[in-house]
This record gives C-alpha cells, sequence and structure tokens, in this order.
C-alpha cells in the first residue's frame, strides 16, 4: 500500500515538474529559445512572421567544446546584426537551431537527426571532422545541405553529395606544414603525436608524412590512447629520438596538456600545429613559458579591422559570451569562419530563392562570397572550398597572443 | 492443461509482435498518402530516431539480460561485443565502388570482396535483383557479424567464466578495452580502418523502396530494425523458456543446488555466454546500421553502462521490462528531455508562478516520500532530519528565485538533462531496486492475481 | 641513458598517483566487498573543487595562503563527499545482492561525470599551478616537477601510517574484524557503519591527496579525467591482492611502470598505443592465474 503511495507521489511530482518546465517552453516565441552565450537576445524585429531555421551542430560539451563554442559565437554575433534574410521577395526572421554533438562520434548522429527532425533549411558545422563525417549520413538521408565550417578532413565532403565546407583541407594544410616545416627549421626528423582512434588527427599525420618523407625528411609517428593524461614519455622520447621538429595536430584539451609538460620537460625542438590548436586556451597553457608554437589556420587577427572590432566588442558585451571565447577577446579563426558561414548559408537562400532544404543544396554550387576570411566559392566534384593560402601564426609567448609568420600556399600537390 | 495454456499465451504473444510490426510500417508510411499529418509523423521526425535506437538498444538491452538477468553472470563486456558485431558487418559490407574512399589512408581495403556485391554479381545488381542481393548480403553479414562476437566470448570464456560477480565484471570490461585499442591500432588499418570510421554501406534507409524515378515510395527504415530485433527477441525468448532456459536460471539461483542437479556449470555458462555475444553482435550490427558508421570509439565503457542502466531500470530479469525500459530511456535521452538542454525564458508571469510552485512541491513531496520510508525503516532521529534536507534545499532555492525575479528558467544549459538523467537513474537504483517489472513479464500483468499466487 | 631514466621517473610517479587512488578501492573492497566504481570520479570531483576553491579564494586572501587554504579545503570535502556517497547511495542497499551496490556506484559515477560535465560546461578545466610542487629540478638531465619526485615519498609515509592504523589501533582492528567477517564482527559489537565509513574517509582524503599531486603534474580536467586512473587503480589492487594495502601500492607502482615503459618503446614498434590495454590484459592473466592477487589472503570465496 505505501509502495502505491510512494509511486503515487513520484509521479504527481515529475508531472509537476514537467508541467512547469514544459508549459513554459510550449508558451516560448521560437526566437526565445536563446543560446547560453547571447543572453541578452536583442529582440529580433518584428518584421514578418516567417521563420527560417539555421541549425548549428557543433560540440558544445567534450574536447572540442572550446573550439565549438567558439565556432558558435561567430554565427550568433552574425546572427545579431543580420537577423533577417530576404528571399524571394519576402523577409525572413532568422533563427539558430543548436544540437550539442558532444565531440564525440557516437553522440554526432542522434545531435544531427536532431536537426532534421527541427526542420532547419540547412546546417552549419561542426568544429572537428569525425563528428561531422559521423553525422554527414543522416544529412544526405534527409537531404538536408550541410556547411562545414572548420571540418578539414576529406572525408567529410567525399561521397557526401549534401556537405559542404567552406575551409581548406587537410591533405593541403598538412602540405603547407611539412613544407613550412623544410623551410624554416631545415628539419629532417619530425616526430608526430596523435590521439589513437581519431580520424583528424591520424588523417593529419598520415598526409604530413607522405609529403615530408616525400621531401626527404623522416616520420616518427607515436598515437596515445584516449584520455591519456601523461605526455611526458612521449616528449621525452621525442627529444631521444632527435626530432627537428613536433607535429601535434590534436584537440584542444589533449595540445595544453601537450604544450604545458613539454614547457615543464624543457622540450627546445618547435612546436607544429593544426588550426585547432589556433585557440587562447593554448595561447594560456603556453604563456611565459619558452615553448616554440607554429600552428596553421583559416584567419589572422587584423584581416578585417571591421569585424574585428565588432566582434569584440560582441565579446565584452557579456560575461557569458566571454566565458565562451576563454575568458579573453583573441579572435580565434574559427569564430571568422563561423561568421562566414553564416552568411554564405543566407547568401544560399537568397540565391536559391527558397528556404526549402533541396533548393538550398542546389543554389550551393554556385555561392560565391567574400567573407572576412577570404573569397569562398565550392568546386564541383565534392563541394570543397576553393581555397589556396593558409596562415601560420606564431604564438608570443611572453603577452600570450598570435604573431603572423607567413601566408602560405601549397606547393601545388 | 498447461500446455494448453502456454500455447494459447505464445499465439496472442505472436499475435502482439505482428500488430506491432504492423503499426511500425502503417506509422511510417503515413505520410506517404495522407496530406498535412501532424508533424510528429513526418519522416524527418525524431520519432522514428527513437524507435529505430529504441529496437538497437532493446535487441542488446535483452541480450545483456539474458546473461546478467537469467544466468546471473554480471558481465559488462557488451559494449566490446558490439564493436565486434559491428566492424564484422562494415567490413564485409561496404561496397567495392566506395571501398577506395573509404581506406583512402590505406589504399584500399584488404578484404577484396563485398557480400551484397558477390550476390549481386550473380543476380544482377538492377532492381529486384539488386534488393534482393542487398538484403541477402546484409543478412549474411549479420548473421556472421553475430557468430564473430560469439567466438571471440568462446575464446575469452574459457579462463574468465570460472571467475565470480565483481571479478567477472571487471575483467570483461578489461576484455572490451582491449579490443578497442586493437581495433583502433594502425597497423590493421587494411581490415579495420584504423582511427577512421567505416562509413557507406547499407544502412537502415537503404531498405526504403524507391521507384525508377528514385522517389521512396514504401519506407521500411524503422521496420527493419523492429524485424531484427523481433525475431532475435523472440528467439531468446524460447531459449529462455527451453529446458537450457530452466538450467540458466537454476545457475542463477545457487550454483551448487544446480551442479548437485547435474547441470553441467561450465558448459551452460559458456552457452549463456555465447548467446548473449552473438545477440549483441547483431545488436552491434544493427547499430552501426542505425548511425551509418562504424568507429572502435563508440564502443566504450560508457556504453555498457548505459546498457547495463537500461536494464536495471527494466527489472533484472524480465525481458518486456528491458524492452519497455528501453524504449523510454531512449526517448527520455533523444526527445522528451531535450528540452533541459536549451536556456529558455518565461513567456508569463503565471508560468513562472506555477513552475516556482512545482518546485515547492517536488522538494515536499520528496522529503514526505523519505520521511515515510524513514518511518517505515524505524530509522532514528538523524534518518528524520537527512529527509528533510531535500525539502529545505527546494524550498529555499525556491524562496531565493522568487526573489530574484528572474525570468530565465532556472538550470537549463547544455549538460542538464544529463544531470536530471543520473538522478533518475540514481532514484531508481536506490528506491524501486526491483525496477518497473521486477522479473515478471507483461503478460504476468493480465493473469489474475489469485492464480498467480497458486501458480507459487 | 638519460632516456631510461626519464621514463622511470614518470612510471615512478605515474606509480605512486595511481597507488593514493588504488589505497582507496583496496580498503573499500576488502571491507564491503564493493568495487567502488565512483572513487575515480570522486578523484575528478576533488581535482575540480581545487580548481574553484583557488580562483574563489584568490579573490579574498594573497594567494600563497589561497592555495594552501583550498588544499585544506579540497581534503574536507572531498572526505565529506565520500561519506555522503556511501551514506546515500550504499548503506541503504546493505542487504541487497552484491551486483545492486555495484551498480548503485555505477549510477554514482555517472551522476558525477554528468553534474561535472553541466558544472564546467564541458570545458577542461586548468588546475593551478601550486607553488614549490609546480616547480622543475633537474635530475640526471631530465626536468621534472618536485611533484613527481615526492609522489613515492608522500606515498611510502602514507602507507606505513596507514598500517599502523590498521594493525595498531583500535580502529584498524575493527576494520580487520569487518573485512575477515561481516556478520561475527556485528555480532562482537563493532559498529559496522562507522567502521565502514571511517574507510571511506581515509580512501576519499588519499583520494584528494592523489588528486593535488596527480593535476599539478597533468593540469587539464575533463569529467572523464578520473575513469581511466580508476580503472587502473584497481586493477592494481587486484594485482597486489585486494585487501592488502601494501599489496595495492606495489601494484600500482608496478603497473605505472609497465604503462611508462611501454609508451616509451621505440615509434617503430607501434605499441605505444597499448598502454591502457596492457593494463586489462594483465588484469585477465592475473585473475586467472592467481585470483589472490601478489599478497591477497587464501580465500576461496572472494573470486
Amino acid at each position: 500500500m505505501k509502495k502505491i503511495i510512494a509511486l503515487l507521489l513520484v509521479l504527481c511530482m515529475s508531472f509537476a515538474l514537467l508541467a512547469g518546465c514544459g508549459g513554459s517552453t510550449e508558451s516560448a516565441a521560437p526566437e526565445s529559445s536563446a543560446p547560453e552565450s547571447s543572453a541578452p537576445e536583442s529582440s529580433a524585429p518584428e518584421a514578418g512572421d516567417k521563420v527560417v531555421k539555421i541549425g548549428v551542430f557543433e560540440p558544445a560539451t567534450g574536447d572540442s567544446a572550446s573550439g565549438g563554442k567558439k565556432e558558435m559565437l561567430g554565427m550568433q554575433y552574425a546572427n545579431s546584426i543580420t537577423p533577417t534574410v530576404e528571399v524571394g521577395g519576402e523577409t525572413y526572421t532568422v533563427e539558430l537551431v543548436y544540437a550539442d554533438n558532444g565531440s564525440t562520434t557516437d553522440k554526432a548522429p542522434s545531435a544531427a537527426s536532431q536537426l532534421v527532425g527541427e526542420n532547419v533549411a540547412i546546417v552549419l558545422g561542426s568544429y572537428g571532422s569525425g563528428v561531422s563525417i559521423a553525422g554527414g549520413p543522416i544529412f544526405d538521408d534527409a537531404g538536408l545541405p550541410a556547411l562545414g565550417v572548420t571540418c578539414t578532413n576529406p572525408n567529410v565532403t567525399a561521397g557526401n553529395d549534401y556537405y559542404f565546407r567552406i575551409c581548406f583541407l587537410d591533405n593541403f594544410q598538412a602540405d603547407v606544414l611539412a613544407n613550412f616545416a623544410m623551410d624554416k627549421f631545415d628539419a629532417q626528423v619530425a616526430y608526430c603525436l596523435g590521439e589513437n582512434g581519431n580520424e583528424y588527427d591520424q588523417g593529419l599525420i598520415a598526409f604530413f608524412e607522405q609529403v615530408f618523407t616525400a621531401a626527404g625528411g623522416t616520420v616518427i609517428k607515436d598515437s596515445f590512447p584516449q584520455n591519456n593524461s601523461d605526455f611526458s614519455t612521449y616528449l621525452n622520447k621525442a627529444k631521444s629520438e632527435g626530432a627537428d621538429v613536433i607535429f601535434t595536430p590534436v584537440s584542444i584539451a589533449y595540445a595544453t596538456q601537450i604544450l604545458s609538460q613539454a614547457a615543464s620537460l624543457g622540450i627546445e625542438a618547435p612546436f607544429l600545429g593544426s588550426d585547432t590548436l589556433d585557440d587562447n586556451m593554448v595561447l594560456e597553457a603556453i604563456k611565459g613559458t619558452d615553448i616554440e608554437l607554429y600552428v596553421s589556420t583559416f584567419y589572422q587577427e587584423g584581416g578585417d579591422p571591421d569585424f574585428d572590432a565588432g566582434i569584440k566588442e560582441y565579446i565584452n558585451s557579456s560575461a557569458d559570451i566571454l566565458a565562451a571565447n576563454g575568458g579573453n577577446d583573441t579572435i580565434s579563426a574559427v569564430t571568422a569562419m563561423g561568421y562566414d558561414a553564416y552568411y554564405v548559408a543566407l547568401e544560399a537562400m537568397k540565391l536559391a530563392g527558397s528556404v526549402e532544404p533541396a533548393d538550398i543544396k542546389a543554389a550551393m554550387w554556385d555561392v560565391t562570397y567574400t567573407g572576412v576570411s577570404g573569397d569562398i566559392a565550392f568546386e564541383e566534384v565534392n563541394g570543397d572550398a576553393i581555397r589556396d593560402t593558409a596562415f601560420i601564426k606564431t604564438a608570443n609567448t611572453a603577452d600570450g597572443t598570435w604573431t603572423l609568420e607567413t601566408v602560405q600556399t601549397g606547393s601545388g600537390q | 492443461m498447461l500446455e494448453k495454456k502456454s500455447k494459447k499465451g505464445s499465439v496472442i504473444a505472436l499475435v502482439c509482435i505482428l500488430v506491432i510490426l504492423g503499426g511500425v510500417i502503417l506509422l511510417e508510411n503515413v505520410s506517404m498518402f495522407m496530406e498535412n499529418v501532424p508533424e510528429v509523423l513526418r519522416p524527418t521526425s525524431q520519432l522514428f530516431t527513437v524507435l529505430k535506437k529504441g529496437a538497437v538498444y532493446s535487441l542488446v538491452a535483452v541480450s545483456m539480460n539474458l546473461l546478467n538477468g537469467f544466468t546471473g553472470l554480471f558481465s559488462l563486456g557488451q559494449a566490446g561485443f558490439m564493436l565486434l558485431g559491428a566492424y564484422t558487418y562494415a567490413i564485409l559490407t561496404v561496397p567495392m565502388a566506395s571501398k577506395d574512399q573509404v581506406y583512402y589512408l590505406f589504399g584500399g581495403s584488404a578484404v577484396k570482396f563485398s557480400l551484397p556485391d558477390l550476390f549481386a554479381g550473380v543476380l544482377g545488381a538492377e532492381g529486384v535483383g539488386g534488393a534482393v542481393s542487398m538484403v541477402l548480403g546484409v543478412l549474411i553479414a549479420m548473421i556472421l557479424a553475430g557468430l564473430v562476437a560469439a567466438f571471440f566470448a568462446w575464446l575469452i570464456g574459457m579462463p574468465v567464466l570460472r571467475l565470480k560477480s565483481d571479478y567477472l565484471a571487471i575483467a570483461t570490461l578489461g576484455f572490451a578495452e582491449i579490443l578497442r585499442a586493437i581495433f583502433q591500432w594502425q597497423r590493421l588499418g587494411p581490415i579495420t580502418n584504423g582511427a577512421n570510421m567505416i562509413k557507406n554501406f547499407p544502412t537502415f534507409s537503404s531498405f526504403n523502396i524507391e521507384n525508377s524515378a528514385g522517389e521512396t515510395v514504401l519506407r521500411l527504415s524503422t521496420f527493419v530494425p523492429f524485424l531484427v530485433a523481433a525475431l532475435c527477441i523472440a528467439i531468446i525468448v524460447l531459449l529462455i523458456n527451453s529446458s537450457y532456459g530452466r538450467a540458466f536460471k537454476a545457475i542463477r539461483e545457487d550454483e551448487i543446488a544446480a551442479e548437485a542437479m547435474g547441470i553441467n556449470l561450465s558448459k551452460h555458462k559458456q552457452l549463456s555466454f555465447c548467446i548473449s555475444s552473438f545477440f549483441a553482435g547483431v545488436g552491434g550490427a544493427l547499430f552501426a546500421m542505425y548511425s551509418a558508421n562504424a568507429q572502435a570509439k563508440g564502443f566504450n565503457s560508457t556504453l555498457t553502462y548505459e546498457i547495463l542502466l537500461i536494464v536495471v531500470i527494466g527489472g533484472i530479469g524480465s525481458i518486456s521490462g528491458s524492452v519497455i525500459a528501453t524504449f523510454a530511456y531512449v526517448a527520455c535521452s533523444e526527445w522528451w528531455l531535450r528540452f533541459l538542454d536549451t536556456p529558455t525564458t518565461f513567456q508569463s508571469e503565471s508560468s513562472r508562478t506555477m513552475f516556482i510552485a512545482a518546485l515547492a512541491v517536488a522538494g515536499i513531496a520528496i522529503t514526505a516520500l523519505l520521511l515515510l520510508r524513514a518511518r517505515k525503516k524505524k530509522g532514528g532521529t538523524g534518518m528524520m532530519a537527512a529527509a528533510c534536507i531535500p525539502a529545505v534545499v527546494f524550498v529555499g532555492y525556491d524562496i531565493y528565485y522568487a526573489m530574484s525575479g528572474a525570468m530565465e528558467v532556472p538550470f537549463l544549459r547544455t549538460g542538464f538533462r544529463m544531470v536530471v538523467f543520473s538522478v533518475i537513474i540514481m532514484i531508481v537504483v536506490l528506491f524501486f531496486r526491483n525496477g518497473l517489472m521486477g522479473t515478471r513479464e507483461i503478460s504476468d500483468l493480465f493473469k489474475p492475481k489469485a492464480k498467480k499466487e497458486a501458480a507459487k | 641513458m638519460e632516456y631510461a631514466i626519464s621514463i622511470l621517473l614518470s612510471g615512478i610517479s605515474v606509480g605512486g598517483q595511481y597507488a593514493l587512488i588504488a589505497i582507496g578501492y583496496t580498503m573499500v573492497y576488502g571491507i564491503l566487498r564493493l568495487i567502488n566504481f565512483a572513487h575515480g570520479d570522486v578523484f575528478m570531483v576533488a581535482g575540480l573543487m581545487g580548481i574553484y576553491f583557488t580562483s574563489w579564494l584568490t579573490s579574498v586572501m594573497s594567494p600563497g595562503a589561497a592555495v594552501l587554504c583550498s588544499l585544506l579545503l579540497v581534503i574536507v570535502m572531498t572526505v565529506l563527499l565520500g561519506f555522503i556517497i556511501e551514506r546515500v547511495a550504499y548503506k541503504p542497499l546493505r542487504s541487497a545482492p552484491r551486483m545492486s551496490v555495484m551498480i548503485s556506484a555505477i549510477g554514482v559515477s555517472y551522476l558525477l561525470q554528468n553534474t561535472a560535465t553541466y558544472i564546467t560546461g564541458g570545458q577542461p578545466m586548468t588546475y593551478p599551478s601550486i607553488p614549490f610542487l609546480f616547480d622543475t629540478v633537474t635530475v640526471a638531465g631530465n626536468n621534472i616537477k618536485w611533484a613527481v619526485l615526492l609522489t613515492p615519498v608522500l606515498v611510502i609515509i602514507l602507507v606505513l601510517a596507514l598500517t599502523q592504523l590498521i594493525n595498531r589501533t583500535k580502529v584498524g582492528m575493527a576494520m580487520r574484524a569487518v573485512a575477515k567477517d561481516f556478520e561475527t564482527s556485528r555480532l562482537m559489537g563493532i559498529k559496522i557503519n562507522s567502521v565502514i565509513s571511517v574507510t571511506f574517509v581515509i580512501g576519499s582524503a588519499l583520494a584528494a591527496v592523489g588528486s593535488i599531486l596527480y593535476f599539478t603534474n597533468y593540469q587539464s580536467i575533463v569529467p572523464t579525467a578520473g575513469a581511466m586512473p580508476g580503472l587502473k587503480a584497481f586493477v592494481a589492487a587486484v594485482f597486489g591482492g585486494i585487501g592488502s594495502v601494501p599489496g595495492a601500492v606495489i601494484g600500482a607502482f608496478i603497473i605505472g611502470i609497465c604503462e611508462t615503459i611501454i609508451k616509451g618503446l621505440p615509434s617503430a614498434w607501434d605499441v605505444s598505443v597499448f598502454s591502457d590495454a596492457f593494463t586489462f590484459a594483465l588484469l585477465i592473466v592475473i585473475l586467472v592465474f592467481k585470483p589472490t592477487g601478489l599478497f591477497g589472503e587464501k580465500a576461496t570465496d572472494k573470486v
């Protein structure tokens, strides 16, 4: 008897809770489901009651959360400047719909199908190639175009009609970095360290090896298991095997650990990093140390002063946004890329003259747009961006900023 | 008399399964022949994601229940066997045409055939022949997936099944971790694709029937996992009701007594372990089809814990409990509780007031519940005082929130869903230890109470 | 040579950190026959508390004092956490089958990880640099942190103290009695619940100390940071013979050193990815061939 009473009580309680929360969500107008970081939602102009949803497929938790949040900032900033879009003579209010892919390939498919279920017109993201590849087939099945922002692995778009991207590819990036290592440091031996089972890390290392060995260098490869935290053994190994450069294309969480451990070990060889390392958490980790770090990336602060000023003001406008950007207003390249991606998506809608996913996808191929990170157009096989330059930045460890080292084009392979 | 009754029972069960399967087909295709169906019945709705994932997970949960609930072997290796199944299926069914692209880092695959393509070579790749060869290829790959998992279970079972309860659990958990490391090894890349995921193999949506113009005429993408899961679960149920099943249960209740009754312990344990792993392997293959990729990274201990918690919620030793719990669990995590992850503001003062009231009621209700328990167990004043903590915390926060005048719904942000979820799980584990169904089955609920007593 | 010494040094430090967690496992298992899956997560939460307390206290007092106070506070709060977990999640299940308690432990671990994800927003958090422990010193050509050197020393001191406690004091005697026979010791008038609480308090305190040393060395904390060290520490406890404190410590050092050696093998062999897998393979081998571990008592009902 008591059990039944208890059960009833629990049921009442949970219903009361659900009614409380559920009631409020149901009554919420579409644009009120604001992201955590744009708390002071500038109430979107009531221009027309038509709404077009853009899906944001980004990691808000997990290893890549830091990068995902910065990429979202770019989109949110763009959305705050341009909250409406004129398509086929009608004004639509753009609503960003978020799905957290948790930085892991096993959560990505369900996050992707959540976006499909929300009937978004186009998807932006994700930061991190693995999750994009995992979510890709879901978008493909649903006939929903997806626009990769900084997912650089070739397999994101290959074999997927609906995935496009605005960034360069890993084989290009690895080529740039390998050549840079050869030219700048005369490197003969490169030590490459990546996470075991991570598609992004291992892909970049494989491409780097191809270019580097073709140019006469030697590559030593190593992988660490997932959730590893002791990197000193690997770094000592790199030292004892006489590495001239250390290439670590790993996610931010690992990069900070590797670099701070290298700093206390006193590793002298310069570090090369891929686009993931362009993050102020990495800068924070090596501030005040003697680590030499070079990363290849999409955008360098100063590339577009108007954008820089605007985004800095936006970042400083609320404590939440500042926290999402890692506590200071250093502009990450991924933020600029997220900003550009938003406008490319709007451009595609305008060109399609419709907000139907199928029409947008068809129009995508012909979109050209000049963003803050450069000109964006799509090649016609896989829908990859046509890009031939990468910025190489070096970390200024004295004051924790990035300095532009060089703008490099690929060796044309 | 008894036989007749069980026959009647199985007929009813069969009819129920057929009705469910028919219902799924209907549900899935409603949008085809009806205009203006509600949003939830559109093919893109989360409903179908939940149904697909639920079907896959229920098979894995039932397979785990066979081992943990019916044989009393506490194994935590389910993710490892799913991994074996998923990779076997994926490796064997990637079409020849996309092998080079999928295995792009390794210059193509070492497995120079693909089952659906083999059949297509005989039956033709177009039209009905193509469809039949795809189905055959997928079917055989799925069975092989189960067999590979069962074979590894047999190998590992020989030494570890001698271990008892928690030692067995930790050994199987370790085994799953070892498998994961091996499958991610770059040296095995030509077979397992190393760190990269295997993709482009036939998935659930490959079963949607299209006409020559490429338009979908009949959706089967939700039906297929239901069919496979229903078939496998039916086999498991038959097994449990056979003499083998009775032997398993005897082992669970008392090993020494079971041995004294002439049950070969090691043989039956081994059998249960292999069968459970077989179905976990098939479940892994289905999981690969559901997520449209196979990558070792996802098959970690968290996946095993998830399945284990489902089994616990449903009731250890109840097949129907596991199935119901799976669908409830998946629906909550993928669909119903998603709103907890999105920050929201109250639209009106009244909904805010309602929320504040609900929170206070919840706090007091929890305390009332705990007090009830404490009195039943004749707990001391310490227990009584502890029971008051939730009410104090909830009401205290409530007053603070009411005073603050904020319009945002408190707590809602990324990650809150999982916190709520784990709290619910802890409540089930602590207060409803037998789960939803205990060791009963859904059919027991319809039996008159008196007869059940008599049967005991 | 320099390289070999560097491997040995980091092996010893890793082993020492596992040892501090393993003691908690082995004591709880010895008494309750429970694999406390949440222990690794308690360790992670202790790390997170270190971050939050330090940043909170630096705003009210001088940095040096803030770090010291926060470390003390971390130990106190972790002990409290361990105590509460035992009272809420394990005590009500005392008469339930062992499997239920273990599931409850898994549930607690799930809850702690998810709460940590919620609170940190899923971002990796950086542990504060503790003065002195974080400073580096050069040993045989290798730069290492003081934390690394200090770990084994601290472990040995703590283990000696702990064995004295178990062998010489009344509480220790009660603990041994409960570990031997739960029911009988209850009949002899031992307050089982307080003995178990003491066990959890000691285990959590050591986990807190371990977290300070571990995260000073590896400064990034993610919600899953405790899972792997926790599992490995458990393996160490099994390896050394579950229930035996010195055994757990020796097991932890062996595992730590083996793991680092595997990581340090030449890259051309490509086996460094198996450093985790090795630990588990070792576990299976031990369980099959010598289930009582190196120093375990001969008891038939345990395995």
